[in-house]
């Protein structure tokens, strides 16, 4: 495993990326996410940890409304991006989608080429104008994903063939060549081995100079290693929203005490 | 967070049985699994048994529509019958009968059974010219007249013989069975014999009954399945056009972009239960909004198609949607993900992976579609059509018949030589439907892939 030290703490972003406020989420009758306010940071990686349950993956999905697809979900209060009411009647959820990747769980490439797979999303937004371009994408962005030496010469097989760790971090090439300004992550390490996870983690150590990641881990060890900043959720709740130093070494809230000392979860 | 070995674990309380001796409680499990094996495979035993005989009943019995026997004569096509005034005028021509062709067809006969000395004890008139089929001298006629150079010439014809003679040789009628029957007689079995010998009368392969139309109950030699053929080919044209677009856009709409609430299940419900309808139903609807409502003709393949689509909707919505629903969900949430529209990901990256599926239901509902009577009697699909309608889109609306209603229609009538033609029209039937299921596993071999 790697070294558990502590990465640079040192959070010289100030610059807010993503403000919500007062966010509720209800499931039907049941109240999942109640009174979040939060400030995420631009080019900074910040991860949501909590017990199972706990409305940390439904708050990252609410970030590029991907909750719109549940048909009983509701939205309430306000998530701004860049100062911009995502919830706004007049915003594109697949506009906001384009500049709020998301990466899942289980990696899910697409049963196509694993060019196809990182061009896809160019295509459809049209960022590239010709082959050659769309190329250069592909490559920078499998580069990106620290990818591309593994599959420089096998673009053309599918996506589906690669090992699970190849497989996500083609996901999150794909997730980057749409050129997002800020990276959902769910939980991306928890289909993968040590080694597979380590090369995320690297990677996302080096997404952050270009975006604002956001990693939910139920691994606090992992969220100690990459974040900058740390928000524990605990039934819906925020409970507590910090620099990572601060909250695992020094709690306010009692519950996150309990949390990282592994009292409860 | 427990250690490996703990100190003063209760041991198992029960006394150590051994590994090598089953005990009872295993052994029963055993037996129930035993037994459920024995069963499924009885099951598929008798399947099997019931499909091979019915296989071979249908082949049996339906073989011979594909062998049919002729005789050839020697006809000489004289002007004086057939041309009086001499100026090969299509309209003169034209008005010579069929009848005077069957005299003439009569005489080469008389005059082939003098010449080889051909001497059968009580070989009356009658046997002799009812040896050939009514429908030869039609044949003959209209040979002539798409040739009318033919005339003055010795042109040796190849001539349907009565369906009895036919059946002589293919062992439905016998010497016995002639004695009793008044359309044919011994006799006249024993010309036939005797004509076989002079190697002027054969079972060969018979292209005709592919391409030749119904014939009346007077000349089962002569029918065919050539207008119920292109009949359920229209149909099942009009099926493809109609009930694969309206039915793979209506199951994309339902499973992917409706919501999810009372209406959409009330139609859920409905559709599940359309698929449950009786064929003959259909039928009856097809009859009111179609014809009675609509004006279509009757016997018309357009109507059929209609109703047969309107029958196929359901299984086709199914299929799909259960096609739909077995894509993993994660797939939509990756092509949302990188922001592709609603639309984008259905068509970019589910209906591709649904593809296999929505083939095999589509096919599967056609050739339920290609197998299905009841609704056609009801539009008139069973009517004697003698003429073949012409190319799409007119040919749509003209009268045809149906490969399933054409096998109604034979196994009604009277002449045994049409269970041999239903048989076989029940053959050409399931060849179409093979072929289709074949079509239905290399498509879906193509368009399987792997997530």
């Amino acid at each position: 495993m790697n070294d558990m030290t502590l990465l640079e703490r040192s959070v010289e972003q100030t610059e807010i990326k993503i403000s919500a406020q007062d966010v509720q989420v209800w499931y039907g009758e049941k109240h999942a996410i109640k009174d979040v306010n939060v400030d995420l940071l631009d080019k900074t990686v910040t991860a949501f940890i909590g017990p199972s349950g706990c409305g940390k993956s439904t708050f990252l999905r609410c970030l590029n409304r991907m909750n719109d697809t549940i048909e009983s979900c509701r939205v309430g209060g306000r998530i701004a991006l860049d100062g911009e009411d995502i919830y706004d009647r007049r915003v594109d959820p697949v506009q906001l989608r384009a500049r709020v990747g998301m990466v899942f769980q289980k990696p899910n490439p697409f049963p196509k080429s694993i060019y196809d797979n990182v061009a896809y999303g160019p295509r459809i937004h049209g960022l590239a104008r010709n082959r050659a371009e769309l190329d250069e994408i592909v490559e920078k962005s499998l580069r990106g994903a620290a990818l591309w030496n593994e599959v420089k010469d096998r673009l053309g097989e599918p996506g589906t063939g690669l090992s699970g760790g190849q497989q996500q971090r083609l996901c999150i090439a794909r997730a980057v060549a749409t050129q997002p300004e800020v990276l959902l992550m769910d939980e991306p390490c928890s289909a993968l081995d040590p080694i597979a996870t380590s090369q995320v983690e690297e990677l996302i150590d080096q997404l952050r100079a270009e975006f604002s990641v956001v990693i939910v881990t139920h691994s606090m060890q992992q969220a100690a290693r990459v974040s900058q900043k740390t928000a524990f959720f605990h039934l819906g709740n925020l409970v507590e929203y910090g620099n990572t130093d601060d909250i695992f070494t020094n709690p306010r809230d009692p519950r996150t005490e309990s949390y990282i000392s592994g009292r409860i979860g | 967070m427990s250690d490996a070995t703990i100190e003063g674990a209760p041991r198992a309380t029960q006394p150590k049985s051994s590994l090598l001796v089953a005990d009872p409680h295993t052994r029963r499990r055993h037996a129930a699994e035993a037994r459920f094996r024995a069963y499924g495979l009885g099951a598929i035993v008798i399947s099997m048994v019931m499909l091979v005989v019915l296989l071979f009943t249908i082949l049996t019995g339906g073989i011979g529509a594909f062998r049919q026997t002729y005789l050839e004569i020697p006809v000489t096509l004289e002007d004086a019958q057939l041309d009086k005034n001499g100026n090969r005028d299509p309209a003169d021509l034209g008005k010579v009968l069929t009848l005077t062709y069957g005299k003439l067809l009569q005489q080469s006969l008389e005059k082939v059974v003098a010449d080889k000395g051909i001497a059968i004890a009580d070989l009356s008139a009658k046997d002799l010219s009812g040896l050939i089929s009514k429908e030869a001298p039609a044949r003959l006629r209209d040979q002539v007249l798409a040739n009318p150079d033919l005339i003055g010439q010795t042109i040796t014809a190849r001539v349907l013989v009565n369906g009895r003679i036919d059946g002589y040789y293919k062992g439905r009628v016998t010497m016995d069975s002639a004695l009793r029957d008044a359309n044919t007689s011994p006799a006249q079995l024993q010309l036939a014999d005797a004509l076989k010998a002079q190697g002027m009368l054969a079972t060969k392969w018979n292209w005709s009954f592919l391409t030749s139309p119904d014939a009346s109950d007077q000349r089962p030699e002569a029918a065919g399945v050539g207008i119920a053929i292109l009949g359920s080919l229209y149909m099942m044209l009009v099926v493809l056009v109609l009930a694969v677009p309206i039915g793979v856009a209506a199951s994309i709409y339902l499973e992917e972009f409706a919501p999810k609430n009372r209406w959409t299940d009330i139609i859920e419900v409905n559709i599940s239960n359309l698929a449950a309808v009786p064929s003959i139903v259909f039928g009856i609807l097809g009859l009111a909004a179609f014809i009675n409502f609509g004006g279509l003709p009757q016997s018309a393949p357009i109507v059929g198609g209609l109703v047969l689509t309107l029958m196929t909707l359901p299984t086709i919505i199914i299929a799909t949607r259960a096609a739909l629903k077995a894509v993993p969900p994660s797939i939509r949430d990756a092509a949302l993900g990188v922001g592709a529209s609603r639309m984008q990901s259905v068509f970019h990256h589910v209906l591709p992976l649904a593809m296999p599926g929505i083939l095999t239901g589509t096919i599967i509902g056609m050739a339920q579609a290609l197998g299905e009577t009841a609704p056609l009697l009801l539009i008139g699909m069973v009517a004697f059509v003698k003429n073949f309608p012409s190319a799409p889109p007119e040919g749509l609306f003209e009268p045809a018949s149906a490969l399933p209603v054409q096998v109604y229609n034979w196994t009604q009538r009277a002449d045994p030589a049409f269970i041999e033609r239903a048989s076989g029209a029940i053959i050409v039937l399931l060849v179409f439907l093979l072929c289709m299921n074949v079509l239905a596993i290399l498509l879906r071999r193509r368009f399987e892939r792997r997530w």
